[in-house]
């Protein structure tokens, strides 16, 4: 940590440190882009994965939090703190250049904080229609419906995009661009079309069936979590993780609830860690056997389909039983878990991963092995190691691209440090790759129920808790791995009894930021099938 | 085996037999044979989605259908009711004369085809010479119709659809000739009636031994891609463009995309049957006299739509179980392995009849 201090200190003499849960660096805005460009190469500090941006309107001011990963430093994390000079006419240095995956992230805060950053190549709104008036959640905004009213009419002018860039006298001066040229052929999928897995659009130039790019444009079921966090209390917000990426309500919620539990330094028992871990778990299977339904059916495989649902019904059968919901489960709450197991939760944990070799060697027959299968995945949506870290895809799409990311190994939590269990990895880097990494996956996930299931230990399944619930001030960044990747929850309070703000890091928001890098020079129909080996849920990105 | 010739020519003799002039009694068979045509076509169309449906169903650990009439036997009679009283919607910028036309040129050729099936002994509607070909060119004219609707929908999907749909079965018409030409080559005939009579003996299947089995192979094949149905299904591939080239139909004008579908699953599985098991012949085995005497006791009709029905199983179990194939691998599948192996195999059989290896 003091290392770390000593060469930033060295770069960017101006910035200032403050002791948390992680280092955090604050920088003016000046000395942020020369900052960040050191952090990522010099080799002494090697932050190479952005993890989170976080916008944050802190009244006086307005800015970014950065969380900062280093895959070659033990997963260091950092944060930088970077405000803008003036809050109504707010600028900041884009790091889109150094890490790809700040495109999409500043996109998201400048449609959400109105913060302009500056060299980013592509200045549009991501969320919300481009004639909102507006920035949701600045703690200013005018939620009056009258002022943004429900449009009848189409969105004018969704071509036109804008960068900010500074002349040679530092002034700031806005470029006008476009998405598309004039004369290329333009193909809308979505948002109502039948594999892009949600109400997800793209808009994809091509070139008779090869797609030369394509355009993300999201928003559509966006329900503004992370305003309506701002007006609850924190048991109430809970209920929101379920709601994002519903195929990962278990490790979202439990996401969720560790970082408050963090915050008031509540000691979970033992039997509530086991069960969260078990739900977790089960719940990765759930979602990569979806995951299995949805890719061979986008190939056309419908059969392949409901033999991957027939094994998910049983898992959804145990969450019945023990949950009260087969989906939006609500079973984490602050402390624990909400209701104790079912009776037959042992029984039916242990026949499902009794027989899911067996079906896995089906899955495998039907589909995984076919020809037509493997030729339609194998070297298809090709994503190198360097640019999944770049874009930080993490979960099983970076891991089929050899990238070693599982938050469950990189930063232990829960149990999982005392588990056995591998990191599946597949060096394909292709569509195929991330495919058979989720069905290997299942495998793991067997293998940690099969060494819970019979150790489930007596006790209470919630701590106390106070009746309300108030975090102290301060800010804590959590991680968990959730099905399709890192899932991050950011909580800034200032020690009342709802969050000062929340954000929500979701892992799908960065997989469908690679869908240009990795559907550019391949065809119509591999859109969908790297849509569908990517395994984007469009609830988590919209939030 | 009874021969419905019998039947058909008493009921010409009769009508010519009430003083009529012969036109007339031409005019009046021909308005009998054509309503019978389409009852057959519409009674075949619902059987067929029934089938798939159920088929598909039990591939897939379901029951299907299950709630209207008895094991859902009525559900297709629903379905087809529902569809009939749809609106007909003609979207905005659309071509409306070619949008409308599009889907009568398409089921006009099939039910055009379906008319040359010999469904029975006797039962022959259109019986020439050149037989065979005149389906093969026949079967040419739906294509016009699926370019059509794609062009004339004003769509992008549809038009991606339609050339898909285009380069697809002109590619695939090549095999399905070149395997249909291999057995003509073989019968020494193109007349529909005589290469079932031909197969009076033995199957040609069984006849032509080995270059008749691949013949069979690569014309099951590409009667899959021909019928646009899965794992070639790219046209309509619903997973990337919505409904393929028959996105903007609504109503009795998607009907007719939908019925024209399973009726060409039926009529390639019916020239399937006609070109390698025989059309409607019962199975003869040389020697056995009492075996070929019992079969002969099956009446035609069911003889071949039997094996019609049964090669129609094997292509919509094609469908449940393949993943689809991609643009450029179903054509590059079509024109570097299906079609050389296609000609090698044509010159096979040449040799083997100019020197009589075979049965």
């Amino acid at each position: 940590m003091s290392d770390i201090k000593d060469i930033i200190g060295k770069i960017c003499p101006e910035a200032t440190f403050e002791e948390g849960e992680c280092l955090q660096v604050n920088v003016p805005e000046k000395s942020w882009y020369p900052l960040a460009r050191q952090l990522k190469e010099n080799r002494d500090l090697d932050f190479d994965v952005l993890s989170a941006v976080v916008g944050v309107d802190w009244k006086e001011t307005i800015g970014v939090m950065y969380y900062l990963t280093s895959t070659s430093h033990n997963w260091n994390v950092i944060s930088v703190k970077v405000e803008a000079e003036n809050r109504d006419d707010a600028y900041i240095h884009s790091v889109s250049d150094l890490w790809k995956v700040a495109n999409f992230q500043e996109r998201e805060v400048y449609d959400m904080f109105g913060i302009k950053f500056i060299n980013h190549p592509d200045m549009r709104r991501f969320f919300l229609r481009n004639d909102w008036v507006g920035h949701p959640l600045r703690k200013d905004y005018d939620a009056n419906p009258e002022i943004n009213p429900i449009r009848m009419d189409e969105e004018t002018n969704e071509d036109d995009t804008r960068t900010y860039i500074e002349d040679e006298n530092g002034k700031i001066v806005e470029k006008p661009g476009k998405v598309f040229d004039e004369e290329e052929y333009v193909v809308n999928i979505g948002p109502q079309h039948p594999s892009t897995h949600g109400v997800m659009r793209f808009r994809a130039s091509i070139d008779g069936e090869t797609v030369k790019k394509v355009d993300v444009v999201s928003g559509y079921i966006h329900r503004g979590i992370e305003k309506l966090t701002e007006g609850l209390t924190y048991p109430q917000i809970l209920h929101f993780t379920d709601r994002m990426d519903y195929m990962s309500a278990h490790q979202n919620r439990h996401c969720l609830c560790m970082c408050i539990e963090k915050a008031l330094g509540i000691e979970v028992p033992r039997r509530a860690e086991v069960i969260r871990v078990m739900m977790d778990e089960l719940m990765r299977i759930s979602s990569h056997l979806l995951s299995f339904g949805c890719t061979a059916m986008d190939l056309g495989a419908t059969t392949a389909f409901f033999y991957g649902f027939r094994e998910r019904e049983m898992v959804l059968d145990i969450f019945e039983k023990t949950c009260g919901a087969r989906m939006s489960m609500n079973y984490n709450v602050i402390g624990g878990v909400i209701a104790d197991l079912h009776p037959d939760f042992q029984k039916d944990v242990k026949h499902l991963i009794e027989i899911m070799p067996e079906r896995l060697k089906e899955y495998h027959t039907v589909f995984s092995n076919n020809l037509i299968a493997k030729n339609r995945l194998k070297n298809v949506g090709l994503l190198k190691k360097e640019d999944a870290i770049n874009y930080a895809i993490t979960g099983p799409s970076g891991r089929g691209s050899n990238w070693s990311c599982d938050c469950r190994k990189k930063h232990p939590y829960s149990i999982y440090s005392e588990l056995d269990f591998d990191e599946v990895l597949l060096d394909g880097c292709d569509s195929y790759s991330r495919y058979m990494v989720r069905m290997k996956e299942i495998e793991q996930s067997c293998r940690i129920l099969a060494q819970l299931v019979d150790n489930i230990p007596e006790g209470d399944i919630r701590a106390q808790v106070p009746k309300i619930i108030k975090l102290p001030a301060g800010r804590w960044y959590q991680q968990v791995e959730a099905s399709r990747g890192t899932f991050g929850v950011y909580i800034e309070s200032t020690g009342e009894k709802n969050p000062y703000r929340v954000h929500f890091q979701s892992p799908c928001f960065n997989l469908v930021g690679v869908m240009d890098l990795t559907c550019s020079g391949y065809m119509i129909a591999d859109l969908i099938t790297i849509g569908a080996a990517l395994d984007f849920v469009i609830p988590d990105i919209d939030r | 085996m009874f021969d419905f010739g019998k039947w058909t020519s008493a009921f010409n003799s009769f009508l010519l037999g009430t003083g009529m002039p012969e036109w007339l009694g031409i005019v009046i068979e021909c308005v009998i044979i054509g309503v019978l045509v389409l009852l057959v076509y519409t009674v075949l169309a619902l059987f067929y989605i029934l089938y798939e449906r159920k088929l598909c169903a039990w591939f897939q650990c379901r029951l299907g259908p299950m709630r209207v009439g008895k094991w859902g036997l009525l559900q297709v009679f629903a379905d087809m009711f529902k569809i009939l009283v749809k609106e007909l919607i003609c979207l905005k910028g659309t071509d409306r004369f070619l949008f409308k036309l599009a889907p009568y040129l398409v089921i006009t050729s099939s039910v055009v085809m379906l008319a040359c099936l010999p469904w029975g002994n006797g039962l022959q509607i259109i019986d020439w010479n050149i037989g065979i070909f005149f389906v093969l060119a026949v079967s040419s004219v739906g294509v016009l119709g699926i370019l059509l609707a794609g062009w004339s929908s004003n769509n992008k999907y549809t038009l991606i659809g339609a050339m898909r749909s285009g380069a697809q079965m002109i590619s695939y018409e090549i095999s399905l000739g070149l395997s249909i030409i291999t057995i003509c080559v073989f019968a020494g005939t193109m007349d529909i009636s005589a290469l079932v009579s031909e197969q009076n003996s033995m199957w040609f299947i069984f006849r032509g031994h080995v270059p008749a089995i691949i013949a069979f192979i690569i014309y099951v094949i590409a009667a899959t891609a021909e019928t646009n149905r899965g794992p070639f299904d790219l046209p309509e591939a619903e997973h990337e463009l919505t409904a393929g080239y028959h996105t903007e139909y609504s109503g009795i004008h998607f009907g007719f995309f939908y019925l024209a579908e399973y009726l060409n699953l039926f009529i390639v599985s019916g020239i399937a049957s006609l070109m390698f098991l025989g059309g409607w012949m019962p199975l003869h085995i040389p020697g056995w006299d009492g075996f070929n005497m019992v079969m002969d006791y099956i009446p035609s009709p069911v003889w071949f739509l039997a094996k019609a029905f049964f090669i129609s199983y094997v292509i919509i179990w094609f469908k449940w179980t393949f993943p689809r194939v991609r643009i450029d691998q179903m054509l590059a599948f079509e024109w570097k392995y299906l079609m050389p192996f296609s000609l090698a195999n044509l010159l096979l059989m040449t040799l083997c009849v100019a020197f009589g290896w075979h049965f």
